[in-house]
């Protein structure tokens, strides 16, 4: 690891003052920067500590909406009594990410800035083209060992996946993050890698992440998330979904859906197009499992990842058909 | 509050509460807490296995909650208060119930990713993540094993839960 000197901010205002500094890093929890670190890919200059900053760690809860201050820990709002029964799927989204020390340094506004888990993103040493890290590089993934990478929002410069499981559900249920004066909706946060692979998030010089705030909706209340991974636990998805439902007063007709899927995209994927096919429709499997295969429209694979086309829908619909029986 | 902030020079001196001790150290900034604990308090207990946040062998607590002190560098823990694995037993020697537990479950084989899953242990039951195996085992998912010593770790931590309900 490159050595760096360290800044401690005590307020948000240092905290802009300060990242807008050349070569300049924020630290929270540190379970991303730290470790990329270590790996060559992160070589800050400067390093600063936000973790200290009080105020910044609030969970507040209301029906109408969550609002949750950047530097609230991963485990303390997976654990959070009002975000389980308001946003269950935020809450098992959390949970099921990572492992236990991780969630208790991690915390709400770094989880937004994680990096992919992409192999050849993270070894600079013996794969240098990576246009993530040097524009124009190239892709060591395209041609290579594929089987976790996207299929979903590649382009021909990246095909790397988004590692998050909470944003996921920030996005299945329309969440903001508050940046100081801009705000922006979490879905327009993250970019897609077109020609810009090293963009990934929509953050400007001396901008930081102060809150995510979540609208509160019948759909969110009545959610899942539900992830297929390797192994049972401690383990990045091979794909997962976040889904709510609001029912009609019949108890079968769908009035809202959302979808957002996880392990399968370059970014958090929200799946309109299942939306669109179930709302107003009955709630049965048939239905459910048809509308279900929209999740994966316009996918590409890259050989070893083809299982993810068909493992995704399944998911989604699994996930569904979950909350149909929880009526 | 002060909105200024002031770089650090190249070497920071810090003043670390470790154990209820405090402890002075003169260090480079990109220092973690584990090769500070090990190379510079000569605290070994507290184990390197991947150093890269994938194994749990670091497991320390700060302010009394888990974390990977691989992870975690050692200035951003100074007014924090840690405890590592040597710190957990009694003044007299009393082993942690944890401890005893792990002993007589006969949990672990070459024993290297012990301290690690004791600090993890001692902290799940305070959490309140070990009310059945099923969530001992999801919630000490972030300590490998190698030996696969995993049923008796379960057993230990069931048992040391118990104890310390009652």
């Amino acid at each position: 690891m490159r050595d760096f000197s360290y800044l401690r901010a005590d307020t948000i205002e240092a905290a802009r003052n300060a990242s807008a500094l050349p070569g300049a890093m924020l630290l929270a929890g540190g379970t991303t920067l730290v470790d990329l670190a270590k790996c060559g890919v992160a070589e800050p200059s400067t390093v600063i500590d936000i973790s200290h900053i009080d105020g910044l760690d609030a969970i507040d809860v209301t029906t109408e909406r969550a609002m949750i201050g950047a530097l609230a820990k991963m485990s303390h709002v997976a654990d959070n009594a009002e975000v389980k029964s308001h946003f269950p799927a935020v809450s098992e989204a959390l949970w099921q990410a990572a492992s236990a020390q991780l969630r208790n340094m991690a915390t709400i506004g770094g989880n937004l800035m994680q990096r992919t888990r992409c192999p050849y993103f993270r070894d600079p040493a013996n794969f240098p083209a990576c246009n993530k890290r040097s524009p124009g590089s190239g892709c060591s993934a395209i041609g290579g060992v594929t089987r976790g990478h996207a299929v979903l929002g590649t382009s021909e410069a990246c095909i790397a996946t988004y590692p998050g499981d909470l944003a996921i559900a920030l996005v299945a249920f329309d969440a903001v993050v508050h940046l100081g004066e801009r705000s922006l909706k979490v879905e327009d946060f993250f970019l897609a890698p077109g020609a810009t692979a090293e963009r990934e998030h929509d953050i400007r010089p001396g901008e930081v992440i102060t809150a995510i705030e979540i609208p509160g909706s019948a759909a969110a209340r009545r959610s899942t998330y539900i992830k297929v991974r390797d192994r049972q636990s401690y383990e990045f998805a091979a794909a997962s979904a976040a889904v709510g439902l609001e029912l009609e007063a019949d108890g079968r007709t769908i009035r809202d859906i959302r979808v957002a899927l996880g392990g399968v995209a370059t970014k958090p994927w929200r799946a309109r197009a299942v939306e669109d096919a179930l709302k107003g429709k009955p709630l049965d499997e048939a239905n459910i499992r048809k509308a279900s295969e929209l999740a994966v429209e316009g996918a590409v694979d890259h050989g070893a990842n083809h299982y993810k086309i068909a493992l995704a829908p399944r998911v989604v619909a699994r996930a569904i058909l979950k909350l149909g029986e929880t009526a | 509050m002060n909105d200024q902030v002031t770089i650090s020079p190249t070497t920071l001196s810090l003043t670390l509460t470790i154990n209820g001790e405090s402890h002075a150290l003169d260090i480079e900034p990109r220092v973690t807490l584990l090769d500070a604990l090990r190379e510079r308090l000569n605290l070994t207990g507290t184990k390197k296995g991947c150093d890269q946040g994938q194994c749990g062998a670091c497991t320390v607590h700060v302010d009394g909650e888990r974390v990977l002190a691989c992870l975690t560098l050692a200035a951003q823990v100074e007014g924090r208060s840690i405890t590592t694995i040597e710190g957990l037993a009694g003044e007299d020697g009393t082993l942690h119930a944890v401890q005893a537990a792990f002993l007589e479950q006969d949990a672990f084989q070459c024993g290297y990713c012990t301290p690690g899953q004791i600090m993890s242990a001692v902290a799940c039951i305070r959490e309140g993540h070990a009310g059945s195996d099923d969530e001992i085992r999801e919630y000490m998912a972030g300590n490998l094993c190698r030996c696969g010593a995993y049923p008796h770790i379960v057993a230990a931590v069931r048992q040391a839960a118990k104890e310390l309900s009652a």
